[in-house]
């Protein structure tokens, strides 16, 4: 548990010197947001009905463009390839590299979110589900990205492909969350659409490791 | 034939030929396509392996 | 890990046995498959009963079950195989999985072209939002992703190993993705009616159906084999045995 705390804390900080890479998802995040009602109309009804769909997938798409990140960085000075062969357990390591993910993009998205929410005019029942949901699905998310970006680190091209590679796989986590809002902005309970999320999440964290480990082994010794 | 009391029939089937005959069309179509690249694929493996092989001989 | 495996599983992991062995099974598969669909097609075109809800738009079907059905196995086939490749390291069961990529995507094109066009006659529209073509769209993109993943890296065993990875990872989530596209469909379509639904059918029509189905599971084993044996070649181009191949051509 210290190791996964040493390991969070130590991303952290790298994180936090480059205050850029927490900003821009932010700002990607709510442009994304804004372009809808550029693009559709700026009708509130019509927007209303639009609103939980149009927060989810900007962010998700604020999450997928920031998980090329994770471990760029350690791949390009070499310390991944000594993470790798250091007797310290892989996937606490890398389950803290994602969490710093998590803490950067889903946890700051999510409480960013009612601001956009309410310029799409989501109906004020709407702003709980839609936090927590975010909260519970953003995490599978990151986790999901992960294995992603740990097959591309070793190829330049890494951008694109990661989005090819991803996008299929955050197809239920979408619909789920966005479902929620929905159910949530009509006043019927969303506990189901939380309980699955959850479910979603839990086997994410018990699964998702061990291809990331996999990944990145093979990803450095190309 | 079958089903169908004529061959004009056959080729109308009630008012759906286009999409019977389009799907049937671009079925026929992917099949020969899968043929074909595995075609290609080898003989393009075999003409490349052939010259790489020549190469080396006259360099040796 | 101490299982011990029967005989061939092991002389499978040669690729100049897999080599041989294949062109010893192609020709016959080749020639059940050429008459199962002949016969399939015929007999689904011109003999079976026309449907009495669809008419004849449901002869469609010889086509896209059995492609959609075979887009399908094809994706488990590739994740097993390249599993077998990651745990076991045999280079046979890499290129395997390496050639049904591009196969299943071709089969999950022609499932959702096929049922696109079903649905013109059934729903009015070229595109609707059906639970199992949704599915099946999805399915088609892990293939982009598959076949993209392989081809963006140099060195052929990292690409192998990554394709494992992705398609293991893909096939913990069909379940998931199916479900969850099956869920939403119902949310938002309510009660439509189904084309793509298999219906009760008579034995005239259904015995055509699964003649189709097995002659393209045999004309897929046809491509996999000569696509899979055309690999082997590739990348075994440096040994005695291709060598002596490559002169006699």
């Amino acid at each position: 548990m210290s190791f996964f705390l040493a390991a969070l804390r130590r991303d952290l900080l790298l994180t936090f010197r480059r205050r850029n890479d927490i900003i821009n998802p932010l700002a990607f995040f709510l442009m994304v947001g804004v372009l809808f009602p550029l693009g559709v109309s700026p009708e509130a009804s019509l927007l209303a009905q639009l609103a939980p769909g149009v927060v989810w997938v900007a962010a998700l798409l604020a999450s997928l463009l920031s998980v090329d990140g994770i471990f760029r960085s350690d791949f390009d000075d070499g310390s991944l390839e000594h993470m790798l062969v250091s007797p310290r357990s892989l996937l606490l390591l890398v389950l803290a590299k994602v969490t710093t993910h998590w803490l950067i993009s889903g946890f700051c998205l999510a409480l960013v979110s009612p601001v956009l929410a309410l310029m799409l005019f989501l109906p004020n029942e709407g702003f709980a589900p839609l936090v927590f949901s975010l909260l519970l699905g953003t995490p599978t998310l990151s986790l999901i990205g992960a294995i992603g970006a740990a097959l591309t680190v070793g190829l330049r091209k890494g951008g694109i492909l990661i989005s090819l590679l991803v996008l299929p796989l955050y197809i239920p986590v979408l619909i789920f969350g966005a479902s929620s809002v929905q159910a949530g902005s009509i006043g019927l309970p969303i506990q189901g659409y939380l309980a699955l999320l959850a479910a979603m999440l839990v086997l994410s964290i018990v699964l998702a490791p061990f291809a990331i480990v996999a990944a990145l082994k093979i990803s450095v010794r190309s | 034939m079958g089903h169908f009391a004529s061959f004009s029939d056959f080729l109308q089937m009630g008012k759906h030929g286009l999409y019977v005959w389009l799907s049937y069309g671009i079925g026929l179509i992917v099949i020969i396509y899968n043929i074909w690249s595995v075609y290609w694929d080898r003989r393009q493996f075999f003409r490349q392996a052939k010259r790489r092989l020549k190469r080396e001989k006259r360099s040796v | 890990m101490k299982i011990k495996f029967p005989k061939w599983f092991y002389q499978l992991a040669s690729p100049r046995w897999f080599y041989d062995i294949t062109s010893k099974l192609l020709p016959w598969f080749a020639i059940a498959a050429l008459l199962l669909m002949v016969i399939g097609s015929v007999w689904g075109l011109a003999f079976a009963p026309a449907d009495y809800q669809q008419g004849n738009s449901f002869r469609i079907i010889y086509i896209h079950v059995p492609t959609a059905i075979l887009a399908q196995s094809c994706y488990m086939l590739m994740a097993i195989a390249g599993g077998i490749g990651l745990i076991w390291k045999i280079k046979v069961a890499h290129v395997i999985a390496k050639s049904c990529a591009p196969i299943g995507a071709s089969m999950a094109v022609l499932a959702l072209v096929t049922g696109a066009i079903w649905g013109k006659p059934t729903w009015g529209a070229w595109w609707v939002w059906d639970a199992r073509l949704t599915s099946m769209l999805v399915l088609f993109f892990l293939y982009i992703g598959v076949i993209a993943l392989t081809s963006a890296f140099e060195h052929i065993a990292s690409g192998d190993k990554a394709a494992a990875v992705l398609a293991l990872v893909g096939i913990v989530n069909i379940p998931i993705i199916k479900y969850s596209v099956e869920w939403w469909n119902t949310l938002h379509q309510g009660a439509t009616f189904k084309v793509t639904e298999k219906p009760a059918m008579p034995s005239e029509m259904w015995i055509p159906l699964l003649i189709m189905i097995i002659g393209f599971y045999c004309f897929f084993a046809v491509l996999l084999m000569s696509r899979a044996r055309t690999e082997v070649l590739r990348r075994e181009s440096k040994t005695d045995w291709v060598k002596l191949l490559v002169e006699r051509y």
